[in-house]
């Protein structure tokens, strides 16, 4: 398609394109450029980072490739797609660590900078000259352009620049506009607080790509869009949980550095203070839970963020938080475990851990956002169910959500959320700290300050007057009115809704964010006549309703996770098979016989391997 | 208890709260545990000060001393093993109107919750931290504790204690920002009583070891000072800890220490002069982290919900 002269624009809908360069070259700042502009115009985005593991890599390294994949297109984009279709690479090591990540396909179009064709040293060149013939060879579309010679022409130091130039080439190719490109960069470089030179600068060095893109390109693409109706916000899940405490009234953030949650309070604690809360650090990821349980007990409103290690270590506190029934909010964003495993990369590993993980029966809430604005939402929702239950709730999000960008819509903010926990007028005297009510096992807190409602909080097995109390009776009832509130909660919940058709040959079952790839897995195959639909669960405790009789209205229920189960590689029978965590917690509430499909691949699933995963249950069928 | 204290009345300087206003559940420690002494010496500073009960909260870990909330008739959080100091921080993080008192033991606080200590003290937050230091883990049967003496003999070393005790004091006198670290003695509820009070009136974390028996374990291990009140090193000071002159007597070897001089502190704090009791070291101007923490505290609705706009627009496109 490329090499066909036109003066027309070719329509396209949608396109992923990738920035990838060794650290420092700029290459994610260009593509949150382009990303930006994207969404302001109403396109469709969702950009996946590409982080390298060390902060100043070697250069021209595989390991050292930092960048940007952005997919966008003219209808909302939810997941991070496929191959790419085009890859903007500043020499050719870093495109090859995208080859080993399998991102690139046959007829992948391949900008390379043709400036080590004729570099000093040999060993580049010939190194340089290889890969071109390799990239040939795997079928790749490879266009080497004059990035770095082009750019020297206006900066001494190519290294800052080149990416605003390809920006402004990637303009031309797209048949964008340049106007809001250069809004774009005179914003991100007063954020940054750059001077109007460094700002001037920049916006030459895209109007030259521009012009050169006119000029140079054969052929020129377009995605056609239309404005949003109505006002969006672009930002990561980290971030949008960071904004979601703030909206949702939560006061203390207690924390521990932990990798991939941390720049969620990275957020908190530059704006926090702002909206009156306050980000503690605190000594280890125990003291941090602590900490933040502390707060709750003495009346107000605090959340914990942390990974899969911190929350093996929060363990015993989150059982206190269920014992003494302390509101608390607790993210969770999973990476690849056990042990310190992937700590920058994807996984679902945390949720029998986060619902069944403690000594003794610990019933709490546990849900999980599928969208990056489920991000910010579920956490006014979070808080308002740890208040009206009195119980600790797990927020479950993951590496893809943490570092994905998305536009949504501006949320719909509510003073109401940010009301205080508890009427703080004096207690009632004779009102029992547990005063559990019989059908929904919820009782009045009582905090410190209020009259009359003295109590000692404990972590022992107690009465409704919280005195120590082991009598066989009493823990029986205690423990029933703490897992009641789980039953309460259920039953003021939905089923979910199912996606695709309301019957069909398979069911696709998943929950957190592979809820993207997995709807559009399921479009894609729905197109081809294939009766596959899929459930996405927000609740994991308690489990959502109507599952059994939906389970039933399909030939075959599978669910698709990012964690690991035994596949056909081992040899093993079905009843010692150790299945995907969501596919063990269906068998055993509806006794259906869910099939688990699930891989660790350290990254989000693109909806090939989906599509692939279906074509494969389907197939045993028949 | 009178006077009025009712519910449907502002507090008034008529309002009266008495000892049984702080006596709850009849103590379950053993008969002759020091903690009984530390029980009675803080109900009545509780009635002395006036502190209303709902406005006081007792934070406890796990051990026999952790048991100290279920006895105080005031809020209590009796928590886990080793976290007292850190859910006591939580607790004090957003309200400066509480009294606070931390019960903690030397397992509790020198072993599991060693960490949480060193940041306790540097912390600096204000609140009331008692360290019951019995030598050993009562609780679960006699097991060493990081208090316990070289040779000491325990379940877990029947042959004798093999490691060297940790020092509480002189280990805290060795954390940055350390601003009230005191030693008081079981056996003595006169000095009990005014180095926790003199603990109460500080401005910042005041830490009290207070030296103890276990009736069953380690009876026998204060018997040479007790014994012989001149092994102990009474230490006084108007700055420090005051004990009337009645009761000063009865301790021959005494000396006048500066608390605002942290070289001799921590030499006094050896044992060289003897057993110390008294206020080693008091820093009033320590950096207090709840002073920072509750910044923002009364952000009326309207202005956070206007943050949060503020934070939001910088995201929209």
């Amino acid at each position: 398609m490329m090499d066909v002269p036109t003066t027309e624009p070719l329509e396209i809908r949608e396109h992923i394109v990738e920035f990838v360069s060794d650290s420092g070259e700029g290459a994610q700042t260009a593509g949150q450029l382009f990303a930006s502009v994207c969404a302001r115009s109403g396109a469709g985005v969702w950009t996946v980072e590409i982080i390298p593991a060390e902060i100043e890599p070697p250069v021209r390294s595989r390991a050292g490739a930092s960048g940007i994949r952005i997919r966008f297109g003219s209808e909302e984009v939810t997941n991070m797609g496929d191959e790419a279709d085009l890859v903007v690479a500043f020499n050719e090591q870093v495109l090859y660590s995208r080859i080993d990540q399998g991102a690139l396909r046959e007829g992948t179009v391949v900008v390379i900078d043709d400036v080590w064709a004729t570099h000093r040293d040999e060993s580049v060149k010939a190194a340089y000259n290889a890969a071109m013939e390799d990239f040939a060879e795997r079928g790749y579309d490879v266009r080497p352009m004059p990035l770095d010679k082009e750019t020297a022409k206006l900066t001494e130091n190519t290294r800052r620049g080149k990416n605003v130039w390809v920006v402004g080439m990637l303009a031309a190719w797209y048949s964008m506009d340049l106007a809001p490109f250069e809004d774009e960069v005179a914003r991100i470089f007063n954020r940054k607080r750059k001077g109007q030179a460094v700002i001037d600068a920049n916006h030459k060095m895209l109007r030259a790509g521009h012009a050169w893109g006119q000029k140079n390109l054969p052929v020129r693409l377009r995605v056609p869009v239309e404005a949003a109706p109505k006002p969006k916000v672009v930002m990561n899940g980290n971030t949008a949980v960071a904004m979601g405490c703030m909206a949702a009234g939560i006061e203390v953030c207690s924390m521990y550095p932990i990798t991939p949650a941390t720049s969620a309070s990275h957020y908190l604690a530059a704006a926090f203070d702002q909206a009156g809360g306050f980000v503690h650090q605190a000594e280890d990821e125990i003291a941090a839970v602590a900490f933040a349980i502390g707060a709750s007990y003495a009346g107000k409103t605090a959340v914990t963020i942390t990974s899969g290690p911190g929350m093996a270590l929060k363990t015993e506190l989150i059982g206190l938080a269920v014992m003494g029934e302390i509101p608390l909010v607790i993210v969770d964003v999973q990476r690849g475990g056990p042990s310190t495993g992937l700590p920058t990369k994807v996984e679902q590993g945390d949720l029998l851990h986060a619902v069944y993980g403690h000594p003794g029966d610990a019933p709490k809430v546990v849900l999980a956002p599928s969208t990056i604005e489920e991000c910010f939402h579920y956490m006014v929702t979070a808080r308002k169910l740890a208040e009206t239950f009195r119980t600790p709730v797990i927020v479950l999000t993951d590496a893809n959500l943490a570092t994905g960008q998305a536009p949504f819509d501006y949320p719909e903010l509510s003073e109401d959320w940010l009301s205080p926990p508890i009427d703080q007028s004096p207690w009632s005297g004779s009102t029992r700290p547990y005063e559990w009510d019989d059908k929904t096992g919820i009782s009045p807190r009582p905090i410190p300050g209020q009259e009359g409602g003295q109590f000692v909080l404990t972590g022992l097995a107690h009465n409704e007057k919280s005195h120590i109390a082991y009598e066989s009776a009493l823990n029986q009832h205690a423990m029933e009115m703490r897992s009641r509130k789980m039953a309460a909660l259920r039953a003021s919940l939905k089923p979910p809704p199912v996606v695709g058709g309301d019957d069909g040959d398979l069911l696709i079952v998943g929950w957190g964010s592979t809820r993207g790839a997995i709807e559009e897995a399921v479009h894609t195959m729905r197109a081809e006549g294939v009766k596959v639909s899929s459930a996405h669960l927000r609740f994991l405790a308690p489990m959502e309703p109507g599952l059994t009789e939906i389970f039933a209205r399909f030939g075959k229920v599978m669910t698709v996770e990012i964690n690991y189960s035994d596949g056909d590689a081992i040899d093993i029978d079905q009843e010692g098979r150790r299945r995907s965590q969501l596919a063990i917690m269906l068998r055993s509430a509806t006794l259906v016989d869910v099939e688990s499909w699930s891989r660790v691949p350290g990254q989000p699933l693109p909806p090939s391997m989906i599509i692939g995963a279906i074509r494969d249950a389907l197939s045993e069928d028949a | 208890m009178y006077g009025v204290k009712t519910d449907w009345f502002e507090p008034s300087p008529g309002c009266h709260y008495d000892l049984e206003d702080y006596e709850s559940l009849e103590a379950r420690w053993c008969p002759g545990c020091g903690d009984h002494a530390v029980l009675t010496a803080i109900q009545r500073i509780c009635r002395d000060e006036q502190l209303p009960p709902h406005e006081t909260v007792v934070v406890s870990g796990i051990g026999c001393s952790s048991r100290f909330p279920h006895y105080m008739k005031t809020y209590g959080f009796h928590g886990l093993h080793g976290r007292a100091l850190p859910l006591a921080e939580g607790v004090r993080s957003r309200r400066p109107d509480l009294n606070i008192f931390v019960a903690t033991g030397d397992g509790d606080c020198c072993s599991i919750g060693a960490g949480h200590w060193i940041h306790a003290i540097r912390y600096n937050m204000k609140m009331v931290v008692m360290l019951f230091d019995n030598n050993v883990y009562g609780l679960t049967k006699n097991q060493t504790s990081p208090t316990s003496s070289h040779g000491q003999r325990t379940n877990t070393h029947p042959r004798g204690a093999w490691l060297q005790p940790i020092d509480p004091i002189q280990t805290t006198l060795g954390i940055t920002n350390a601003s009230f670290v005191a030693q008081t003695i079981d056996w003595h509820p006169a000095h009990l009583t005014a180095t926790l009070r003199a603990a109460h009136k500080h401005d910042g974390l005041s830490f009290v070891r207070i030296l103890q028996r276990c009736p069953h374990y380690t009876d026998d291990i204060f018997d040479f000072a007790r014994n012989d009140a001149s092994k102990i090193l009474l230490m006084t000071h108007p700055d420090g800890v005051e004990v009337p002159a009645a009761v000063a007597k009865g301790f021959p070897n005494a000396t006048s220490h500066d608390p605002s001089n942290i070289d001799e502190a921590r030499r006094l704090a050896c044992g060289e002069d003897g057993l110390p009791i008294g206020l080693f070291y008091r820093n009033p101007d320590a950096q207090r982290y709840d002073l920072f923490s509750i910044e923002g505290l009364a952000t009326p609705r309207a202005e956070k919900i206007a943050a949060v706009r503020r934070v939001l627009d910088g995201y929209r496109v």
